[in-house]
């Protein structure tokens, strides 16, 4: 009798597993930025959201070694790189969804249709106006002129952001001419390069140097912590670099199918539904990014930046180029 | 003896393979040469890499000595006011990850944080302020955080030796200190040496920390290989080369420390009374480093901690916190078995080839663990890819047998940590003198009622030991959780990883605080243990 | 003038009672002295006082004209020139049989160390040995080792801690004979601690019998046995029973055994209540002897036989017997009495 009970309990369990749709996903985006959005999926929707969250090296590392057995469907970045990495490692799957084309811009999106970007990570300049004017500033190559010596800083260059930086001014101006701008920044170091733009923009703030190249939203989440009255006197200032050129330097979160899922249709769903408006402030507001989908207004820190001009080479190129900016960089003497 | 020579190693082998397997995944990317990495590598990364870690390797090795003998003697020889509970709170700093020591030293001690803009607002300067962010730094903060493993089995040593062997030498005519130099430090060089591999193989694998510096090892340039230039296989070849150097170091302790039997006695301890400047110079000495290692360290976490506590503690942390309780005691408990039967194998069957098996199975501790973890992973996934065209004939229907199982989850981290337990057992046996065993046999003990009647119950001490130092370590480790953990299977590590890779240190704080409180206890129970 | 004064010392151990109390006794250059008790009666304590471990609370140590240790003020150990072989050895695991040997000759110069080590180790009859490590080594042969080491730098006075303790019966004998052997050789002066008076015995010229950290009697091995002080000393050294017994007169006392007659050794009344010592060589085996004593447990002890025999009147004594007489238990045999020292105490 016993017996009977718990094979009866376990085949219910069993027909639970097998009747309710599940999306898997492996993610190095963290779990705390794009839980609430699976939440609000499975609310929606029904369809359960499975997440590991990793680093992306580990994923991809994974995904290969599970080949066809993988359960994942879908893969989340928060960068280009990586998505791009996995996409030439044969590990992504093609696909071809109006809404998304729709909702997201070209050069955020892979030209082989492998991935898509979901937010908008823009890395530009933080400068302390007591230090040094917004007039004095204007575009990152600039920064390498001797006039900035022991003014900048610099976040690593083990960071992939830098490294899809320098990969897009590999794109614009080849190598030999990014290699004097990046040597020229090594020059100009005010001090040894951090480890993270957090640190950066408060060593802006406190005056060990005056201009630094930052991702935006690490600037966001330090205002965000001010009383809104505070945030207007803070010391490290936001500028637009390269408006009169090319553009900001953008880097995007983004996502791909993998090409041995096991719920295309499902991971394609959920890809479409964060490309959405329901879910583009989500995604994007929750860490004061930008949404990849420019139809959605940005959160109220994010927007008080103002609007600003994108650099609209394709973010294939940042993952294409990013074995040469590393290498270059090297060469350079940037840590 | 030479007869079974073979029979320990073939014995052991199926513990070493849990190490050697993913060692050799490892190794195998050497069937893919990559000559442009290794061009470029080899001129513009390699030369300093190198030299930084050899500056760590010396900086650490030699900042640990410094610190965990001079405090082992002081708390286990002699006696000056506070010794009782600083001989155990300067234990604490091992409950202390080395990436949070380094996040909360550098926020404290860099230009931005409280110290030098105090020292800014009063006077105005604070430019003469050491760099934190600097190789001194880097081995500050590693030698603060890795110190309590030499402590702890120096401490061993010279509880052991009493004050015996130091009054032998000054009746020979040595003064206090010239007998400490020659006869009680060179008695307790197997622990020391013990405890210096231990923080060596920490210093090399240790990614966390050098990284919140920029300081560029070994490591940052496997990491460099694999995450930036995406070559995991030329990763992995670099830390081959790293388990090489390794190997050759385990070896060369195993030739330095050579065929010397230490057979300790306990000696009812009768300790050195400190007087004059020396008591308050001895209390200040220990209370200063553990004020560095650990006290601030901690304040900081706690005012971190409060800042995010409304926000961010939820349940949920009662899951993280019992999860990261549960795994770390069972691989503890796990390891320790596994290494347990590695030091009995070794004595059964002493030969040189055992020996080497079981050093063999001890290498993954020096290994990067996201490397390890990758060469654990893959061989498992290979094994799922097999079983599961059978499983799914039988009717299964998920993706994942072995993977994302707890139980492989177990062995993996039991490949990383088989050293941790290994040492102080090993440690242990060596105080079981061959007479003792023949006193057994003697008494008609069979080799299995040895084991059973003699050597278990000597190794109980250094049985806690392992269990307890692994339980601290499993707590802290991050990778090889990461990458074999079931879904949604979140640890209070893997909430730190959550928190730290998106630089958000404040709130990175609070499950750090957490792993701290819960190793407190096994780190507590571990020095009243050595009393 | 001695070569040691340990005058009136006194050590207590931190808040705890005096371990030792008003302990005083000289040593003569040359001589072998051993401190005899139970354990816990502060003979090793005494032991490390001149050693220079253990401060005094009152009293004085000198050593030839030195003064070595007054309240307050003591010279370190290392500088006493005074040697030490520890109960457990306390040899040093890393270094060789040489290495630990030549430990304390830093003074000399290299060729004369080795010189030194190899003439301590021939000493001690090891000399082959210098290259092993101290756990390839015999528990005698460590213990050579230790009292090599301790001797090599010729050390004013050497102190022994309950040195063959570790060592089985037989080697305790032999060693202790052997070990004396090399200290006359050397001419060393020495103190032995132990609580084994057949060590004692075989070592010493000179043995302290300690209790609660006094002296109770300091004289040659042969006074101790002979002429104890005190009911504690007759007790402690050698085997022997007291019998009660009755002053019968000026000169005479009377016990079971008979009337023996011989200079009082106490001054009391006559009649007075008296307790004597018989020890087992003062009872003779002698089979035409009228006294019969019935055997209750017998000893071999190679050349004689230790019985114990009952008296008719339950008492018991002990005898020493020739082992050619060999008597089976519950046999009567012929006894008589052959005291040459008379030992009594008062009840």
């Amino acid at each position: 009798m016993k017996r009977l009970t718990l094979s009866v309990l376990a085949m219910s369990l069993l027909a639970g597993w097998a009747h309710a749709e599940t999306v898997t996903v492996y993610s190095s985006r963290n779990e705390q930025l794009i839980k609430p959005l699976f939440d609000a999926y499975t609310k929606e929707t029904g369809v359960e959201v499975k997440v590991l969250t990793d680093k992306e090296g580990p994923l991809l590392a994974r995904l290969q070694a599970e080949g066809s057995n993988t359960p994942a469907d879908m893969l989340i970045t928060v960068d280009a790189g990586n998505l791009w990495q996995a996409s030439n490692m044969g590990l992504l799957k093609t696909f071809n969804s109006k809404v998304v084309n729709e909702n997201i811009p070209a050069h955020l999106r892979d030209p082989r249709g492998q991935w898509t970007g979901l937010s908008v990570r823009a890395r530009t300049m933080v400068y302390n106006p007591s230090l040094i004017k917004a007039e004095q500033l204007s575009t990152y190559e600039d920064l390498a002129d001797p006039k900035f010596k022991g003014k900048l800083c610099l976040r690593t260059s083990k960071k992939v952001y830098n490294q899809s930086l320098v990969g897009m001014m590999i794109a614009q101006h080849g190598e030999a001419k990014t290699e004097q701008v990046v040597r020229g920044w090594v020059a100009n170091l005010a001090t040894d390069v951090f480890a993270d733009d957090t640190k950066l923009i408060e060593a802006v703030a406190a005056g060990q140097c005056a201009v630094g190249i930052v991702n935006t939203y690490y600037l966001g989440r330090i205002l965000d912590k001010l009383p809104a009255d505070k945030r207007e006197a803070y010391p490290a200032k936001l500028f637009w670099a390269n408006q009169k050129t090319n553009g900001v330097h953008v880097n995007i979160s983004g996502a791909g199918i993998t090409r041995f899922a096991k719920n295309e249709a499902g991971a394609l769903k959920l890809i479409e539904w964060l490309s959405s408006d329901k879910a583009q402030n989500l995604y994007a507001d929750k860490d004061l990014e930008f949404p990849a989908n420019p139809k959605i207004k940005a959160d109220v820190i994010v927007s008080s930046w103002g609007p600003f001009k994108q650099n609209l080479i394709n973010m294939a190129k940042a993952g294409e180029l990013q074995g040469k900016a590393v290498q270059l960089m090297d060469r350079a003497g940037y840590k | 003896m030479s007869k079974h020579s073979w029979r320990g190693a073939v014995l052991a082998l199926p513990i070493a393979l849990l190490t050697l397997i993913p060692l050799l995944v490892v190794l195998a990317s050497f069937l893919h040469p990559q000559p442009e990495i290794w061009a470029h590598l080899g001129q513009y990364v390699l030369p300093d890499v190198l030299r930084n870690t050899a500056i760590l390797l010396f900086g650490v090795g030699f900042g640990v000595l410094l610190l965990g003998v001079p405090l082992a003697w002081l708390t286990a020889v002699c006696e000056f006011p506070g010794r009782r509970w600083l001989s155990w709170a300067l234990m604490l700093p091992l409950a202390m990850p080395a990436y949070v020591l380094a996040f909360v030293q550098v926020g404290l001690l860099d230009f931005t944080g409280p110290v030098q803009t105090l020292l800014r607002e009063l006077t105005g300067d604070s430019s003469w302020f050491p760099r934190i962010r600097s190789t001194g730094g880097v081995v500050l903060v590693l030698t603060l955080a890795f110190y309590p493993y030499v402590y702890l089995l120096a401490r061993n040593a010279f509880l052991t030796q009493g004050k015996r062997a130091l009054e032998a030498a000054q009746m020979l005519g040595y003064s206090r200190p010239a007998g400490f130099w020659k006869v009680a430090l060179p008695m307790a060089r197997p622990w020391l040496i013990g405890g210096l591999t231990l923080a060596l193989m920490e210093t090399l694998a240790d990614f966390g920390t050098v990284s919140v510096f920029n300081f560029d090892t070994f490591t940052t340039a496997i990491y460099k290989s694999w995450f930036s230039l995406f070559n995991l296989t030329a990763a992995s070849q670099l830390a081959s080369l790293l388990v090489l150097f390794v190997l050759v170091l385990v070896l060369v302790e195993q030739r330095a420390r050579g065929a010397r039997a230490y057979h300790g006695r306990i000696v009812a301890a009768e300790r050195i009374v400190l007087t004059g400047w020396a008591r308050p110079a001895a209390t200040l000495f220990c209370l200063a480093v553990l004020a560095m290692a650990f006290v601030i360290p901690l304040l900081q976490l706690l005012v971190w901690a409060y800042s995010v506590l409304a926000t961010d503690l939820d349940a949920r942390y009662w899951g993280f916190t019992l999860r990261s309780m549960l795994i770390s005691l069972a691989a503890a408990l796990v390891v320790s078995v596994l290494a347990l039967v590695l030091v009995l194998l070794q004595r059964h069957y002493a030969s040189r080839a055992t020996r080497l098996t079981v050093q063999l199975a001890t290498l993954g501790y020096a290994v990067p663990g996201t490397v390890l973890a990758v060469g654990v992973f893959v061989p498992i996934a290979w094994l799922d890819n097999l079983l599961l065209p059978y499983a799914h004939a039988l009717g299964y229907e998920g993706f994942q047998i072995l993977k994302g199982s707890v139980a492989v989850m177990l062995l993996a981290l039991g490949a990383r940590f088989m050293a941790v337990a290994f040492q102080p057992l090993e440690s242990a046996m060596q105080r079981v003198s061959r007479n003792q065993e023949d006193a057994a046999r003697s008494l008609g003990l069979s080799n299995r009622q040895l084991t059973w009647r003699l050597h278990l119950p000597m190794l109980r001490g250094g049985a806690l030991t392992a269990v307890l130092m692994c339980f601290v370590d499993v707590m802290k480790e991050m990778p090889i959780t990461l990458m074999t953990r079931p879904f949604g299977w979140e640890t209070l590590a893997v909430r730190v990883f959550e928190m730290t890779s998106e630089g958000m240190w404040a709130n990175a704080a609070l499950p750090s605080l957490m792993i701290v409180l819960t190793g407190l206890l096994p780190v507590i129970l571990l020095v009243r243990k050595a009393e | 003038m001695p070569l040691l004064i340990v005058n009136q010392i006194a050590i207590e151990f931190a808040g705890a009672r005096r371990v030792v109390d008003g302990l005083s006794f000289a040593l003569e250059a040359g001589e072998i002295a051993c401190l005899l008790g139970a354990s816990g009666c502060g003979k090793t304590t005494v032991l490390r006082s001149i050693a220079g471990f253990e401060a005094l609370q009152a009293g004085e140590i000198h050593l030839q004209t030195q003064l070595l240790s007054v309240p307050g003020v003591q010279l370190p150990p290392q500088q006493r020139g005074i040697g030490m072989v520890f109960q457990d050895y306390a040899l040093f695991p890393h270094l060789t049989v040489a290495q630990n040997v030549g430990f304390g000759l830093r003074s000399l110069t290299k060729p004369e160390q080795a010189r030194r080590v190899a003439e301590m180790l021939d000493l001690v009859g090891l000399g082959e040995l210098g290259g092993r490590y101290i756990h390839e080594l015999s528990g005698g042969q460590q213990q050579r080792v230790a009292l090599a080491r301790a001797l090599a730098p010729q050390p004013r006075l050497l102190l022994l801690d309950e040195p063959f303790s570790n060592l089985d019966v037989e080697l305790r004998e032999r060693l202790g004979q052997e070990v004396r052997q090399i200290l006359k050789a050397t001419g060393t002066t020495a103190i032995l601690v132990t609580h084994d008076q057949r060590e004692a015995f075989a070592m010493a010229d000179q043995i302290g019998v300690m209790s609660e950290g006094r002296i109770r009697q300091w004289g040659t091995p042969y006074d101790l046995y002979h002429q104890p002080v005190d009911r504690f000393v007759a007790n402690f050294i050698g085997e022997g029973v007291l019998l009660p017994a009755r002053l019968t007169g000026p000169q005479c006392i009377e016990f079971e055994l008979g009337e023996l007659c011989r200079t009082a050794p106490v001054e009391c009344g006559i009649g007075a209540e008296l307790e004597i010592l018989i020890r087992p060589d003062d009872i003779q085996h002698n089979d035409r002897s009228p006294l019969q004593a019935k055997v209750v447990a017998k000893a071999f002890r190679g050349a004689q036989f230790l019985y114990t025999l009952a008296l008719p009147s339950g008492q018991q004594v002990l005898s020493l017997v020739p082992s050619h007489h060999n008597h089976a238990l519950g046999e009567l045999i012929g006894i008589e009495l052959e005291v040459e020292h008379l030992i009594v105490f008062r009840k």
